[in-house]
Formats: C-alpha cells, structure tokens, sequence
C-alpha cells in the first residue's frame, strides 16, 4: 500500500510539480495516473522510488515514511519501467534481467532459473533470447525485455512510466493485453503512468486524474466514467464517453435473463458454436466477459435485435440495444 | 633518394645505437602515457560527476596541449632539472587532453534513459559507473588512448633538448653535424613505431566496438 499525504513537489528552479496531493495507493492493485503531460503524473511516481523526495508532505509505503528507508534498498525492491526502456546495450538479455537480483545479491543459479522463467511469462522463448543483445530486438521484444528486469526480484511495487508509449498501436494493444494477464498472476501493486485515456481506462483498477499539479478525480474507472467530477475530466475523456464506458462494461453485467425465443443449452457444443438468435438465424454467440462495446457493434452487424450469451455451453442471458442503452444510462436490468 | 638510402645503410651498420635509442624513446612513451592515464582517467571521471572540476580539468588539459612542449620542458627544468623525468613531465602534459577529452565526451554521451534505468533500478553511482558508463565509453575513451600515444611517440622526439633518451638524440645530433644519415637513421624507428601503433591500437579499437577510423577523436587543441 502506498499513500500520499497532502504531498508538494517543487523543484529547484522554483516550478511546482504537484501541490498538496493525497490519494491512497491500494495493495496488489493497478492504479493509473493519467493527464497531459507536465501535469505532475511522472514526478508522482518518482516520488514512490525517492528519484525524487517531496519538499512538503509524506509518501508511506504500508505506513512507514519513505524517508526511512535507504534509497538504494528501496528502489531495489521496487520495479521500475520507463518509457525509453533503457535496455543496457552492452549486456545480453539474459544479463539484463538479472540486474536487480545481482545487485541483490542471489546466487546465480536462481537467477538462471529466473531468467528463463521470466523470458518464457513474457513469451519469448529463453533459448533464443536469452543470449542475444537489446539493439537486435524489436521495440516490443524490448518492451518485454523491460519489464521482465523490472519484476526479476518479484517487487511489491511496480513502476511504470508510459511503458507502451513508444510503441505502434498493434502492438501496444497486444502488450497491453499480455499484461493484464500477467498482472492478474502478480499480487504486485502497480502504478502505472499515461497521458492516454484508453490505457487508462483499460489498465487501471483505480485511476487518479492529474490537472496541473492536482489530483482531480481518484476512482475506479466506472465510477469516473459514471461521474466525471468536472468539466475538465469531462473534456479529458471525450465526447464519446458513452462508448469508453462500454469498453470497461462487461456483457453479463448488462444482459437480461435467457428467453424463450432464444435457443437453450441443448445442442451448443461450445461457445463459438453458432446458436439461434430471436430472428431464428443462428449466430455466433457472446461471451460473458466481452465488452458491451463488442456487444453492440455484433449487434448493430446483425440483423437481430438480440443476441444470446453463452457460457461453458449454456445460454446465460441475451443482449439487446435496449439493455446496452438501459446500462449507459446507470441503470442495471 | 640518396640520403634515405645512406640512412638505412646507416641503420643497418649502427644497429646497436639505433637499437639503444629507441629503447630510450619506448620508455619515454611508455612511462609517459601510464602516468598521463593514472592521471586523466580519474580525473576526467571526476570531471563527470562535477562541473566545476570539469572546467579545471579541461583547462588543465588544454593549457597542456596548447604551450609548446619545448616550453614546457623548459619551464620544467629549473624544477627537475635535466634528463629522464623533467622530459616524462612535458610529455604527460602533451599526452593527457586526448584522453581527457574523450573520456569525458564518452561518459556523457552514454545514453541518459540507460543511467535513469540504473537509477531506478537501484544502483549506486559507482555501480552505474562501473557497469553501464564505463564499458560503454570503453570504445571513445581507447580512441583517445591511441591519439595520445600516437602524439607522444612524435613529441619523444624533443626529449633531448633537455637532456632526456630517445631517437632525438640521433635526429638533432645528425642535423648538427650535417649527418643526414643518421638523421634519416632516427627518424625511420619513430615513424614506423607510430604508423605500427596506430594501426594495432585501432583494431583492438575496432574490437571494442568503436569505428577506429582516423577523426574518431575530439582533440580541442
């Protein structure tokens, strides 16, 4: 757990970084600190690994000030990942990653294993990586390689500053989407720094909305959608917020109960199994954990006004506009 | 044409002067480049870390390279006197701005993402230091080694003025006596040790990881 206590930040040249900034940071979660750039988001996160200490105010890591701890020590049990990546070029993959656990001091037998299971979490075989240098590898390859040095020595805290932003958006969205699998394997507490919204909107399990210097919104990434506290979160998330919402929206939290029009259990063998929608046509089926962004836009492609959802060979409900809309408007079926 | 070839006929029959000479001239250069990077090497680091001594160091390397050898040889001689030292002290102070120079510009040049990743990785400045800035500015600063001898072998020359060894004392004694032979004789060692030191200490150059090319070096004379 992380907090901050009405914490300032002002550098030496006089500029104001944060002011008076208080959120909590809670344990094995992700939160994302999103806003435009020079609002304060990456200076935050500096401050959880003393690259930078507060000049007013308290940072605690699970109730102990920062400033108790050795700056050193500390940043060796914190993950850190930034958006050059800073891939020491002079040392093999393999050598890279086993950085903070060198400087930790294992024996080398366990940071052999460690490599190899770190290369294969991030999907790339140790066999052909391990060996080889970070400048004949890919941006995302060395993405990977970035992230799997920061988590070598299994930190509580991970710090990552716009680590997918350097990145193509194909392949920012498939990393994106590894790491949420893999992040849902950690019990690591994540903070995660981006000027995109829809990163934000897609990482974080709390997300805290920097103005200028300020923390304007702290919440959970429904809640904000629900309720953008001001006009400038408001402007910050767009004019199409009805449709982020239903990005973070999930099918079964929106669909109505199974009817009868709608094909029952018997004879889906599985869920990509086409199933009878209500016009009679079969159809492929929904999942309960796609998007009712997915949701919509299967049925806006359709000619049917409803659509089932199935899981494990069941129909568990049907989705039709009407409960897409019911939901953006707050309500639950 | 003539005179080259007295020279090394002169070479061949005198082969146990020249041979002295240029064991006087290598042990000039030698020990002059092992004190100039005893020297230069820290304190170029230093120079990294702080830009007051930045400003020292650079200037110190400048003025070195600047005033004449022959001056410095001579402003050494009321201290040290004459022969084998006062002669290493002038050559040291020809010999440290190359390295000087480069060490410094390769240190700084170490890509700023990779030294903020250390940072936060939890390295300490010797560690990153030792592990990332220098191997990775191992190929500038060789660069700069190589100048520095390559400049040393041919300033070793001027040792003798102030009665310091070396191929000099063939090469000014043969112009006094009009002895074009032996000059030719103490020049040809010099040159082919320079053109052979070069030529290997740019492969181990290449070896490293730099171009060892010729305007590899920033001499800021």
């Amino acid at each position: 757990m992380i907090t901050f206590e009405h914490v300032t930040k002002q550098y030496a040249d006089g500029t104001v970084a944060i002011e008076d900034v208080s959120f909590t940071v809670e344990e094995g979660t992700t939160t994302v600190l999103v806003g435009p750039s020079g609002c304060g988001k990456t200076t935050t996160m500096k401050l959880v690994n003393r690259l930078e200490d507060p000049t007013e105010g308290t940072v605690y890591r699970d109730g102990t000030p920062l400033s108790e701890f050795d700056r050193i020590d500390l940043r060796r049990n914190t993950g850190y990942v930034i958006q050059e990546i800073g891939l020491f070029d002079h040392m093999t993959v393999g050598e890279n990653i086993a950085t903070v656990p060198r400087l930790n001091g294992w024996d080398e037998d366990e940071i052999d294993a460690r490599i190899d299971e770190l290369l294969e979490l991030m999907d790339l075989p140790p066999e052909s990586y391990r060996e080889q240098h970070p400048p004949e590898l890919s941006g995302g390859q060395r993405q990977r390689v970035g992230v799997a040095r920061a988590l070598a020595s299994d930190p509580d805290v991970l710090l990552m500053d716009e680590p997918f932003g350097a990145l193509d958006p194909i392949t920012r969205e498939s990393l994106q989407d590894e790491f949420l699998k893999i992040q849902a394997e950690l019990d690591t507490t994540i903070l995660f720094v981006t000027h995109s919204i829809d990163e934000a909107l897609k990482m974080g399990d709390r997300i805290a909305i920097f103005d200028v210097g300020e923390v304007v919104q702290y919440d959970t990434p429904q809640a904000i959608l629900d309720e953008p506290k001001n006009e400038f979160v408001e402007d910050f998330i767009g004019s199409d917020r009805p449709l982020k919402k239903l990005k973070v929206t999930q099918v079964e939290d929106v669909m109505s109960p199974p009817t009868e029009e709608v094909a029952t259990a018997g004879g889906v063998a599985d869920a990509t199994a086409p199933v009878q929608s209500d016009g009679g046509s079969t159809v492929s089926p929904l999942e309960p954990t796609d998007t009712a962004l997915s949701a919509l836009s299967r049925l806006v492609a359709s000619e049917d006004g409803r659509l089932p959802v199935v899981e494990d060979g069941d129909v568990v409900g049907t989705v039709s506009d009407e409960d897409i809309r019911r939901s953006n408007a707050g309500d639950k079926p | 044409m003539s005179d080259f070839v007295e020279g090394l006929i002169y070479l061949v029959e005198n082969s146990d002067e020249v041979l002295y000479h240029f064991r006087g001239h290598l042990e000039l250069v030698v020990v002059a480049e092992l004190a100039a990077l005893a020297f230069a090497i820290p304190a170029s680091i230093l120079a990294v870390r702080h830009d007051r001594i930045k400003k020292v160091v650079l200037g110190l390397g400048n003025v070195g390279q600047t005033i004449p050898t022959l001056a410095i040889l001579a402003l050494a001689l009321p201290l040290l006197g004459l022969g084998f030292w006062p002669s290493i002290l002038g050559l040291w102070a020809y010999a440290i701005l190359p390295i000087i120079v480069n060490t410094v510009k390769g240190i700084e040049n170490v890509d700023e993402e990779m030294v903020e990743a250390a940072r936060g990785m939890g390295m300490t400045d010797w560690e990153i230091l030792r592990s990332i800035q220098l191997p990775l500015a191992l190929p500038v600063i060789f660069a700069g080694v190589r100048t520095s001898i390559v400049l040393v072998i041919g300033t070793a020359y001027l040792a003798m003025f102030i009665g310091g060894p070396g191929l000099g004392v063939m090469v000014v004694g043969g112009i006094q006596a009009y002895d074009w032979a032996q000059v030719i004789a103490g020049a040809i060692p010099g040159a082919l040790l320079a053109i052979g030191a070069d030529l290997s200490l740019s492969r181990i150059e290449r070896y490293l990881g730099g171009d060892g090319g010729i305007d590899d070096t920033t001499v800021a004379a």
